[in-house]
């Protein structure tokens, strides 16, 4: 599989009135192609400046983000992120259709229409393109951001604690709908979280940081298959077995590092 | 009393208003051939604003000048504030400038203003606009100031560029606080371009018809007919303006839900 992302060397150094402030340091790793790649870290261990720096809002202070093949310098034209907050990162003055279409600005009126319409039939929200964000649910909200990130159609997607914000019961859900989602239109993802049991439930890789300055302590492999379960997935031993490893990881118990490649 | 029309409860205090001065005037409280009661005036105000050619000229002028104005105003006012709101550096330059400016009364301008402009309708506007510039000015720039920072980091993830973000970000989020600017300008705007009618004379206006009708024959009922309808007019605007923000911008209305 061809590499899509290659982070390597990355340090990002804050210049603030009470001196400086470290977020992340060295940090070196690789995502391929297709791949859907968790990272996981303590809260406050850089995770958001990892992704910022990645999507290239942020200038890193050192080392390289590579798109394939392609150094990032400036937000790179194929890449989409959805964050935390949807309440604020959907424009309210925009309809939900039109909130997908916002990025497709290049593309012409038809083509911007027929994808925000198939983004939000994938979502399952074919029905509300014309209310307003405002109008739906928290969950429904979320999915309107993932509908807009896939209608944009991006070599990479990047994902800051997207569930982080929803009832348990609507996170299983879109759990569900992203591995479903990524499946159907192949998507390579990079997601950020802070919750162990859910970047074993998601992803094919675990990427598991330090303390801050954030560090990668340990890049795991998740050998659950393609199709999972909420409920017999979380049981299976090899979920049980992994979970507790990254558990053990972030609290720094383990005394033997892994390697961090394989 | 029964039989009484019913009052919405909006209109309460206008409605007690006109019903004190009706009997002031009536009472001899002040002296009735100055103060003239509503039961007079508002005939007459129908009259001029029916039937009275001339005066309706002059409502036309008066109104033509507050619109004009304040369309000037918007397209100055709005592209400065987003400028003075988004880029320190120049919000830093010429803030000072503006805190000069702006305590200055539009009215004390009126010499200085008729001397550059003449007494045609060119000064009304210039003032009118100095007057109405500045809540609108205002608005736009504490809106930017108001903004959320991922509403932009949203768009520029989407590879918006600086401009993009001052457009589809900046400008649509500012536009209910530009709104409401516009709304407390229109009454500035007014009364700015009645002042200049009033004090410099020749410009064609409500204003000159009350002076007029105030200095020359003492016709005191035309001079509180036309002051009346500036306030009627100022309420209209102000009704249908709030009208049109609930409208058009039902989304920046306070909600509840995740915040």
């Amino acid at each position: 599989m061809t590499t899509m992302l290659e982070v390597d060397g990355l340090g990002h150094t804050y210049q603030g009135k009470d001196g400086a402030h470290t977020a992340i340091d060295g940090l070196s790793f690789t995502v391929r192609a297709g791949e859907l790649v968790c990272v996981v870290g303590p809260s406050g261990c850089g995770k958001s400046t990892l992704l910022r720096t990645i999507a290239g809002l942020v200038r890193p202070s050192r080392g390289t983000v590579s798109l394939h093949g392609n150094r990032v310098d400036g937000v790179p034209a194929d890449l989409a992120v959805v964050f935390q907050d949807y309440s604020r990162s959907l424009f309210p003055w925009l309809t939900v259709a039109r909130n997908v279409e916002f990025p497709l600005r290049g593309l012409a009126k038809a083509e911007r229409v027929a994808r925000a319409r198939d983004a939000l039939a994938a979502v399952g929200l074919d029905q509300a393109g014309r209310k307003y964000p405002w109008q739906l649910s928290g969950g429904m909200q979320q999915r309107v951001a993932i509908a807009r990130a896939l209608a944009y159609r991006p070599a990479l997607l990047l994902m800051d604690e997207p569930f982080a914000s929803v009832d348990a019961q609507t996170r299983f859900e879109l759990e569900d709908l992203l591995l479903r989602v990524r499946r159907e239109q192949d998507t390579t993802v990079l997601l950020v979280t802070h919750d162990i049991d859910e970047s074993v439930y998601l992803g094919d890789r675990v990427l598991v940081l330090s303390k801050s300055p954030a560090t990668v302590v340990a890049d795991l492999d998740v050998h659950l298959g393609g199709a999972r379960d909420q409920i017999t997935t979380r049981a299976s031993e090899e979920f049980v077995e992994l979970r507790a490893r990254v558990a053990g990881l972030l609290q720094g118990k383990q005394a033997t590092r892994q390697p961090v490649h394989k | 009393m029964s039989g009484a029309p019913r009052v919405p409860a909006s209109l309460v205090g206008l409605v007690g208003l006109f019903a004190i001065w009706e009997v002031a005037s009536r009472t001899d409280l002040v002296p009735a051939y100055y103060l003239r009661p509503p039961s007079v005036v508002f005939p007459r105000l129908l009259e001029l604003v029916f039937a009275d050619a001339n005066f309706q000229r002059a409502l036309v002028a008066t109104l033509s000048a507050t619109v004009l104005a304040l369309v000037i105003a918007v397209l100055v006012a709005v592209p400065a504030g987003l400028l003075l709101g988004s880029v320190p550096a120049v919000r830093h330059g010429v803030m000072t400038l503006v805190e000069f400016l702006r305590p200055i009364p539009s009215v004390a301008l009126i010499p200085l203003a008729l001397l550059t402009f003449g007494t045609g309708p060119d000064t009304k506007v210039t003032l009118a606009v100095y007057g109405a510039l500045w809540p609108i000015l205002f608005n736009t720039m504490y809106a930017l100031d108001e903004i959320d920072p991922l509403h932009v980091e949203t768009a520029r993830a989407f590879g918006t560029g600086r401009l993009g973000v001052l457009t589809r970000v900046a400008l649509p989020h500012a536009a209910p606080f530009v709104l409401t600017g516009i709304r407390l300008s229109f009454a500035i705007a007014m009364g700015v371009a009645v002042s200049v009618e009033l004090l410099a004379g020749g410009s064609v206006g409500i204003g000159q018809v009350v002076l007029e009708a105030g200095s020359g024959g003492f016709d005191m009922d035309t001079v509180l007919a036309g002051t009346v309808l500036a306030g009627l007019i100022g309420y209209g605007a102000n009704a249908g303006l709030e009208l049109l923000q609930r409208k058009a911008f039902a989304w920046s209305t306070p909600r509840g839900g995740a915040r």
